[in-house]
């Protein structure tokens, strides 16, 4: 069922405590800067969120966790040089993390959306990261069993949404959207702006409707802070 | 043997052998300055890992756009023939082995090409891995850029890593202020030394050398 809403406030309403949301977003590009003001104004708590970092400065996810929020993020690359409000709630034990390699990030959330339950990667194995996983040797190299990464709820940023829900993205804020996209219960886009259903090319169609829930225009996203040279 | 090379000179090596042609992945840190010496005739194409095939040089002025980020997080240019991909066909082209080259720091690589660039292994250390584990894991061809010594003059280059690995037995080659190594079946070769001769950087190390100079 898809839907169309005024705003970020209505598309994160019914948003449970304790979900599991996808928050798509590598630094800030592709991060739904407005959707997550949204969840934090909305209360929601004790989530699981997964996302390549554990927020930054004092915006979107960063301040989720600040707020405590968050039970436990599931990222690849937490620290950073600004990400100082999950540094605090990582060492008060607020805030459990799940370190997982990019890639295996991507390809476990990948694999939810394609019902895959599992998948064995060369990825971390003989590393820590892999202790106590599932090992194989599949002609003569080493592979790590990984499970896929189901989400509740996946809020993520494109670019354009055409009445049908199909969405294409900007440059390298695509990122986790697609995957994302497919691996929700419930898939939750702020766009730049909507068209009419047909002005899309299907052709250049990235993420079907098929995936996509809710759908809200935010004509000017919130605009980053250049000179912050996030690492 | 002339002298030992600084970190331009290393950067400017190493971009003088990645072969034409070839994708390459420059990691965070000092790989990032080989991309400063890489040529139009060489036609190498850099991905990045957060979704670009063709990136350009560091976007300045009005080229800065939020959404053409690369993998450090900074503003970056797009050059004709770039494409954009999600994160998943990004690292299934590392973890697929369509990378050529991939340029990594290390803290330690092994004789038998083990990697340990993610982790100190400091207990109190936040842990952050990014796509380190998989760039090891994937490209064909993986070259550490590193200093040799550490600040205390211990080689990082060593019988068997002591941090915790990003990777087993994937680097190929080292790249450091005073020689080259290749990492082969039959153990490392010094390529060439910068500032010391073979015998001298033999005595320095642990590590049995073979040499090729």
């Amino acid at each position: 069922m898809l839907n169309f809403v005024d705003s970020a406030a209505e598309a994160v309403a019914g948003i449970r405590d304790g979900s599991t949301v996808l928050i798509g977003g590598f630094g800030n590009a592709g991060q739904p800067m407005e959707l997550i003001d949204a969840l934090l104004d909305g209360g929601a708590t004790q989530l699981t969120v997964v996302n390549n970092n554990a927020g930054q400065a004092d915006a979107g996810l960063a301040l989720l966790i600040k707020e405590r929020r968050v039970s436990k993020i599931i990222c690849s690359f937490p620290r950073q040089s600004d990400s100082w409000h999950f540094d605090a709630a990582y060492r008060s034990g607020e805030t459990e993390l799940e370190l997982v390699p990019q890639g295996n990030l991507a390809e476990r959330i990948r694999a939810a959306g394609a019902g895959i339950g599992g998948f064995f990667t060369p990825t971390g194995y003989g590393t820590m990261l892999a202790e106590g996983k599932e090992t194989r040797l599949i002609d003569g190299r080493g592979y790590v069993f990984e499970t896929p990464i189901h989400g509740d709820i996946a809020l993520i940023k494109a670019l354009t949404a055409d009445r049908s829900g199909n969405l294409v993205y900007r440059k390298t804020a695509r990122n986790f959207g697609p995957i994302m996209a497919a691996a929700a219960k419930r898939t939750i886009v702020q766009v730049t702006g909507i068209v009419l259903t047909g002005q899309l090319d299907p052709e250049a169609v990235v993420t079907p409707g098929i995936y996509v829930n809710t759908v809200v225009e935010i004509a000017a996203p919130a605009k980053a802070v250049k000179e912050q040279g996030n690492q | 043997m002339s002298t030992k090379l600084n970190k331009e000179q290393l950067a400017q090596l190493v971009a003088g052998d990645i072969a034409a042609g070839s994708y390459v992945n420059l990691g965070i840190g000092q790989p990032t300055l080989v991309s400063n010496y890489l040529t139009a005739e060489q036609n190498i194409t850099l991905h990045t890992e957060n979704g670009m095939l063709g990136m350009g040089p560091v976007a300045v002025g009005d080229e800065i756009d939020e959404d053409l980020i690369n993998a450090g997080k900074i503003p970056v240019t797009e050059l004709p023939g770039a494409s954009y991909f999600h994160h998943a066909d990004s690292f299934a082209i590392m973890r697929g082995g369509h990378l050529d080259v991939c340029v990594l720091g290390a803290f330690q690589v092994s004789a038998t090409g083990d990697l340990a660039n993610w982790h100190t292994g400091a207990p109190d250390a936040i842990p952050a891995v990014g796509g380190a584990m998989d760039l090891a894991t994937g490209a064909k061809e993986v070259y550490v850029m590193m200093s040799l010594f550490t600040k205390d003059g211990k080689s990082k280059l060593v019988p068997e890593c002591s941090y915790p690995l990003t990777g087993v037995g994937c680097v190929t080659r080292v790249y450091t202020n005073e020689a080259v190594f290749l990492i082969g079946p039959d153990g490392v070769r010094v390529r060439e030394t910068y500032g010391m001769s073979f015998e001298e950087l033999a005595a320095r190390m642990d590590t049995p050398l073979l040499s090729s100079v």
